[in-house]
């Protein structure tokens, strides 16, 4: 019987929350890496047992753990526990190295970007936020870090080398850290053409490379931004999610700091699809296993209140790929709840009838067998939830 | 021998518990403590100074002897106490945040 794996990441470690098809019973394993932030993690499609995670922390840097059991156990790449270096002295796996990219040979090396006070400002290494292992080698997987920018692993984590392009395509500096600093927090891998990668960076926009992470583009076109001094610039629009669906890889889904937008056409044009909803500030946007044109969002009431509007914890459904949205409220607190679901707190499993979850800043992390008729909780009491990835099990 | 002791993550990181000990050799310093420590625990790279710069993190600090050494040059060399292995060096994570 088919199975699901879900993994959380909290402000104080990580935790594998697993059930069969049914989805009704689950343990819980953790905290795994108990203290530290894990604002990330997420499975291999290719090998559901190779697990990458992004552990971090304000005191010690940043840490990449690797488990090829499906979560029962990690090493840092590269680098068993207790092993000596090499007799040359070199450690044995560079897999917490994160160095930018500033060789002549890259064409553009970049150093700076804005600052909050308008300044230029030297790019500075802080964190992982999001991994995103290749579709089809367990060994390739993609980092989109602070300062932004897109680093990829051949190697199963152990040596990571930057997508420079990305920064060196022209716009870098124009690019400004939002309140949570500027992260590249976004990274959709086009699973019909393997040359095609879509980012998000807040505050930059979405880009799009078509040669593998070689080149890249803005694709904001469409975008309204009234927190800038140009609404509609190329770049500068704080993204704070893209989402697609396997069947239509040239329609994304985006939610922008304000606006849901949709595109039609792989990021070249963008429109507003916020509709009847009843804020379109939020963080999550995510798309239905098996419907393409089916999507949910999480309202929150606005970006000085970053908590769901009315004390009501509402999950909003369309199933006309926006415009039309009905709130899903059956098992979900409707009163007296003020918590926020972060940007990479929600996915979905990929059953028949596809499975949705969701974290909150309060430690809830919420299931729907359904496709969000019903919700229940998994758990109720984790550290605040950063991020929820979703693995169906053969 | 020079005695080490870890914040509490970063023994979780390199799998021990208690002190761990470390040969330097050549004068000991901060800067020969933590490459030692490196070399014997390479997950602890990265951690305790930045992979670049090389400088201590903001948030670690190094004690000994009752005395606060984050700000002495990483080559000065440590009190005679910790490079007798009568004392330990202390690597702390400062008391900040939740």
């Amino acid at each position: 019987m088919s199975g699901v794996r879900v993994l959380v990441g909290t402000r104080k470690g990580a935790f594998v929350l697993s059930s069969d098809g049914k989805r009704e019973r689950w343990e819980v394993s953790g905290p795994h890496f108990a203290g530290w932030e894990i604002y990330h993690l997420k499975g291999s499609p290719a090998d559901p047992n190779r697990l990458y995670a992004s552990q971090t922390s304000g005191w010690f840097g940043q840490i990449i753990q690797r488990s090829d059991d499906g979560g029962k156990t990690w090493t840092q790449p590269g680098t068993p526990p207790g092993e000596r270096t090499t007799p040359e002295g070199m450690p044995k796996a560079e897999s917490n190295k994160f160095v930018y990219d500033t060789s002549a040979e890259t064409g553009k090396p970049l150093t700076t970007h804005q600052f909050y006070d308008g300044t230029q400002h030297p790019w500075e290494f802080k964190r992982v936020w999001h991994l995103e292992p290749s579709l089809g080698d367990p060994d390739t997987v993609y980092a989109g870090v602070e300062d932004a920018a897109l680093f990829r692993s051949k190697d199963g984590g152990k040596s990571w080398q930057e997508l420079s392009g990305l920064r060196g395509h022209g716009t870098g500096p124009q690019w400004q850290p939002g309140a949570g600093g500027m992260c590249l927090h976004t990274v959709v891998l086009d699973p019909t053409n393997p040359q095609r990668i879509f980012v998000a960076i807040s505050a930059a926009g979405a880009f799009r490379s078509d040669d593998a992470g070689k080149t890249w583009q803005p694709i904001n076109r469409g975008l309204k931004s009234q927190y800038i001094p140009d609404p509609t610039a190329e770049v500068g629009h704080c993204v704070h999610r893209i989402a697609m669906h396997r069947a239509k890889p040239g329609v994304l889904f985006m939610q922008k700091h304000w606006d849901v937008m949709r595109s039609d056409n792989a990021g070249e044009l963008w429109q507003e699809v916020s509709g009847n909803l009843p804020s379109d500030f939020g963080f999550v946007i995510d798309v239905h296993a098996n419907e393409p044109e089916t999507i949910y969002v999480v309202p929150i009431k606005s970006d000085s209140e970053h908590f769901v509007p009315d004390g009501k914890l509402r999950v909003y459904r369309s199933r006309t790929g926006g415009n039309e949205w009905e709130a899903l409220t059956k098992g979900l607190p409707q009163r007296d709840c003020y918590v926020n679901v972060l940007r990479d707190a929600m996915a979905v499993d990929s059953l028949d009838k596809c499975g949705v979850y969701f974290g909150t800043t309060g430690g809830q992390v919420y299931a729907s067998a359904d496709a969000g008729d019903n919700w229940s909780p998994i758990v109720r009491d984790l550290p605040a939830v950063l991020s929820v990835e979703v693995q169906t099990l053969p | 021998m020079i005695r080490v002791v870890l914040p509490p993550h970063l023994k979780g990181l390199a799998h021990v518990s208690g002190e761990v000990q470390v040969d330097v050799t050549g004068p000991a310093t901060q800067r020969s403590v933590v490459d030692a420590l490196e070399a014997k625990y390479p997950m602890l790279r990265g951690t305790i100074r930045d992979h670049v710069t090389q400088q201590r993190r903001p948030f670690l600090r190094f004690f000994a002897c009752e005395e606060d050494l984050s700000h002495e040059s990483p080559d000065a060399p440590l009190p005679d106490d910790v490079v007798s292995g009568k004392e330990p060096l202390l690597i702390v994570g400062a008391i900040a945040g939740g």
